[in-house]
């Protein structure tokens, strides 16, 4: 298996490595994926309450080295996005960014997946929070 | 000084041995003869040449070098063997027994004659690895003709009892194939102390040229008849068409004449180091695990599996170092090892493992980076992996509570 430059540089040097807090309201934890097929990301973000900006996203990845690229590339492009922003993000876009194979695709589904999660889970809070 | 990537993966293939080259490359240029020639010099010296690597491919196995039918590798051997016999007994039964474990070439083999009629039984094999005798006894029926079962795992290195098989097979007037491509030259092997009635070998797997096997085929007690699946110019007694690979067969004869030479020395040598990186892996990382019996395995053999970590991300960590996984990533089917699922390894830990295969070519030197780097990278991915982090945590709260 060879992999595109931007998947090795990721997965040498993974952006945003570790843990938000994750009982703090801002913060949205997305947990996808199944270890027996090999693949869980844990990925979270830290929204601005003024602003509704993600001024943080972390993610921990259990996978191969494209699904470890896609999430960590997934938290660099989540700083300074709103929300709605933040949804627009597609798995063709980390697939195009990469280059990752056709097998290798269910890696950039996965980090989609991951995105929406934390979202959804943000959002929950502040309804749960009213 | 290191030679990198180092290679780590003698399970998959082995670097031609230099005394094995040397023997072999004048039969590429001045003794380029086809050994059927039996009108000049060329092809008497190529047909000489054949007979002495013959004899030292027997010589390894304790067989006579009337009973060793060369071939292109041992898939083919394993085709020959299964096919050949099936087709061959045919009027006798219908029922063949094989181990999940296998090679491809075996199990893909039977699948092809359940399509021709035939009945194949698949067992099971136990958390260790190794076939259930038992179980076994109670698959033989009166239609069984063959049990093919495998001398060593290519991928976790488990040693099957192929004695106690054979003498079963041999009590039942059942044939008994072994695939012996991992065993032979690397443990005592000998198909008469084993019973065994068809054996596979392959050259490159014992530091001879790829592209060359044999098929042990015993010639006494019983004499065992096959159908050919080449037919042609009735090469090897009729059961192998083809003409010889003459360099290649000089190649593994002497291949298989140095393992033989050198095979208890080697054997310690390798288990010391297999054990030293074993040893080392542990002393250096928690929750790892060999998969596979410890004690019924391959000298230069250590599957293991790296709890929270996934192999492939684990491979490119280590891509200075030469070996593979048990995690099919890669695969369309995403699907890891059909061997550890076998085993009863969980999916998470069958995505986790390593298969080292140790050699004649390593160094204790070698072994000693190759524990520091996979040390290194395991523990730097588990800083990653989101199912580490899960478990501390759950520890912690075990603690607490």
């Amino acid at each position: 298996m060879s992999y595109s430059e931007k998947v090795i540089d990721h997965y040498n040097n993974p952006r945003n490595v570790g843990s938000l807090p994750k009982g703090d309201t801002a913060v949205g934890t997305g947990l996808v994926g199944a270890p027996e097929c090999g693949d869980v990301m844990k990925l979270q973000v830290r929204v601005n309450p003024e602003t509704g900006v993600i001024d943080d996203a972390k993610f921990k990845t259990f996978g191969c080295g494209s699904a470890i690229a896609s999430s960590s590339l997934a938290t660099e492009w989540l700083k300074g996005k709103t929300l709605e922003q933040a949804l627009e993000i597609k798995n063709v876009d980390i697939v195009q960014e990469l280059s990752l194979p056709p097998v290798k695709i269910h890696c950039s589904v996965l980090a989609e997946d991951a995105i929406k999660a934390a979202i959804a889970d943000y959002k929950r809070k502040q309804q749960d929070g009213q | 000084m290191l030679r990198f990537p180092i290679y780590m993966d003698n399970h998959a293939t082995t670097p031609v041995d230099p005394r094995v080259l040397e023997l072999m490359l004048p039969y590429f240029t001045d003794r380029f003869g086809n050994a059927a020639s039996r009108n000049h010099s060329y092809g008497w010296q190529a047909e000489e040449a054949v007979d002495v690597a013959r004899k030292q491919v027997a010589e390894l196995i304790g067989a006579t070098a009337k009973e060793i039918v060369f071939t292109s590798g041992a898939t083919e051997s394993d085709n020959l063997a299964i096919k050949g016999a099936a087709r061959m007994y045919r009027e006798k039964g219908n029922h063949l027994i094989t181990v999940v474990t296998e090679h491809k070439a075996v199990i893909d083999t039977c699948k092809h004659l359940e399509k021709e009629g035939f009945d194949v039984t698949y067992l099971p094999v136990k958390r260790d690895g190794l076939v259930d005798l038992d179980r076994l006894r109670a698959a033989i029926t009166d239609r069984t003709i063959l049990i093919s079962i495998m001398a060593a795992n290519n991928e976790v290195g488990v040693l099957q009892p192929i004695a106690e098989i054979g003498k079963m097979a041999r009590e039942r007037g059942v044939l008994f194939h072994t695939d012996a491509v991992q065993a032979a030259g690397k443990v005592p092997f000998d198909v008469n102390a084993s019973s065994v009635d068809m054996a596979s070998l392959s050259a490159h797997k014992m530091y001879g040229p790829k592209g060359v096997g044999a098929l042990y085929v015993r010639r006494r007690n019983p004499r065992v008849l096959l159908t050919p699946i080449i037919d042609g110019g009735g090469h090897e007694r009729g059961m192998r068409s083809g003409t010889l690979n003459v360099p290649g067969i000089v190649g593994f004869g002497k291949a298989a004449a140095i393992c033989r030479e050198e095979l208890a020395t080697e054997s310690a040598r390798v288990t010391g180091l297999r054990n030293r990186l074993s040893d080392g892996l542990r002393r250096e990382l928690d929750e790892i695990y060999i998969n596979g019996s410890v004690e019924h395995r391959l000298p230069g053999n250590l599957n293991v599996s790296f709890a929270y970590v996934e192999g492939e991300s684990l491979l490119m960590g280590i891509n200075d170092i030469a070996v593979s996984s048990g995690s099919a990533c890669t695969s369309a089917t995403l699907e890891p090892s059909y061997v550890l699922k076998a085993l009863g390894t969980s999916d998470e830990l069958a995505h986790s493992s390593i298969r080292f295969g140790l050699g004649r070519f390593n160094t204790e030197e070698e072994v000693d980076f190759v524990v520091q780097k996979v040390s290194a990278v395991v523990k730097r991915l588990r800083e990653m992996s989101p199912l580490y982090e899960l478990a501390k945590e759950h520890e912690e709260v075990k603690i607490r509570g």
